[in-house]
């Protein structure tokens, strides 16, 4: 088949998976989207010959467009446009998980610093403000204190893109030094790790260490229904334990559309640039890319 | 494998055997992030500067 890959930036992620790809005889065609342009008649060659594309742009915001334009193209694109949507804002997925009646952690959105800090409060101390756009657990904010929440929240209104001023409050969790990622293709998790770091912030981007994790059957339920709840694809689905290592009780925070996979891929046994390629062949195959990636939320 | 210039220093950078278009290597001279723009010749530019909404 033809693969596009729209991209701008290759990381290990795109290497493994170009690697598979050329490994099974695929003919890939990277764009990289800095250089494309998007009208609305017909797609930048070699686009409009791809039997499907792969959105793995880093920059959310070309992530979102180039995706959507994809599918005005009517080229079939991985992850959907819909997807893209909810994934790529914070408020969005949380809705979205909301709605499906996923446990995600308790949530209010303001939109001055007046609101914002009695939201605040209202949830005490400490609690967290999160962008809604924005990854790597880059400009979280665990408030302690009602002087550090007034200071996080003028400078976001002073500083801040107007996006800082949609103001994402957030309970916070007391999890287990840890969180959990799963990565799902259409629902059917991959594999999983743990990501363990004394800061709060349990990123891997931010250096946390990665060990691989045993999926017990309410997270494969959970990671399954998050997945349903944003339109399905390749999804990393992350969550924190309740109630301490090893409870039973689980939270939902976020579900990733251009999910990384380096550091997953090294803590597990999991091929995990083989199994997607095996999902996307069969998903091509099928043809069901585009058609099943109807968020929850819209379904009649 | 093959090598190219650092654009901030100039020292030589080697390229793995797989690079791509659209990677990013380190100078190990002067530690620059150099974006490989071209595999063959092999050519580096400045890497872009991290983004807002860059990420996952």
């Amino acid at each position: 088949m033809e693969v596009g890959l729209l991209y701008s930036r290759i990381r290990p992620d795109e290497k493994l998976l170009l690697t598979e790809l050329r490994e099974r005889g695929h003919e890939v065609h990277k764009v990289d989207v800095r250089e494309a342009t998007f009208g609305l008649d017909a797609p930048p060659e070699p686009l409009g010959q791809c039997d499907v594309v792969l959105d793995r742009c880093m920059a959310t915001s070309r992530s979102r467009y180039a995706g959507r334009f994809a599918d005005h193209y009517d080229v079939p694109v991985v992850n959907s446009p819909e997807t893209a949507k909810l994934c790529s804002d914070k408020v969005e997925t949380t809705l979205a998980l909301s709605e499906a009646g996923i446990p995600t952690p308790e949530t209010t959105v303001a939109f001055t610093t007046e609101s914002a800090l009695e939201a605040i409060e209202a949830f005490g101390y400490p609690c967290v403000l999160k962008p809604v756009v924005g990854s790597w657990g880059r400009l979280m904010a665990k408030l302690e204190s009602r002087s550090a929440a007034e200071a996080v929240l003028e400078h976001k209104e002073t500083l801040g893109h107007y996006e800082h001023s949609v103001f994402y409050v957030q309970q916070f969790v007391d999890k287990p030094g840890r969180d959990l990622r799963v990565l799902t293709v259409d629902g059917e998790p991959v594999a999983a790790m743990s990501r363990s770091s004394d800061h709060w912030l349990t990123n891997a981007a931010a250096g946390a260490e990665t060990e691989s994790f045993e999926l017990d059957s309410e997270v494969e339920r959970l990671a399954r229904e998050a997945s349903e709840a944003v339109g399905g694809g390749l999804l990393g689905v992350d969550l924190m334990e309740l109630g301490g290592e090893g409870g039973d009780e689980y939270t939902v925070h976020e579900v990733n559309h251009t999910v990384e996979f380096k550091a997953l891929n090294a803590a597990v046994d999991v091929d995990v640039a083989t199994t997607v390629i095996d999902w996307l062949e069969a998903k091509v195959a099928d043809s069901e890319v585009g058609t099943d990636a109807t968020p929850a939320e819209v379904q009649p | 494998m093959s090598e190219a210039d650092c654009v901030t220093c100039g020292d030589s950078v080697a390229l793995p055997e797989d690079a791509e278009v659209g990677e990013i290597v380190d100078c190990g001279s002067c530690g620059t992030e150099l974006e490989v723009v071209g595999v063959d010749p092999a050519e580096l530019a400045e890497a872009p500067d991290l983004a807002e909404d860059w990420g996952e």
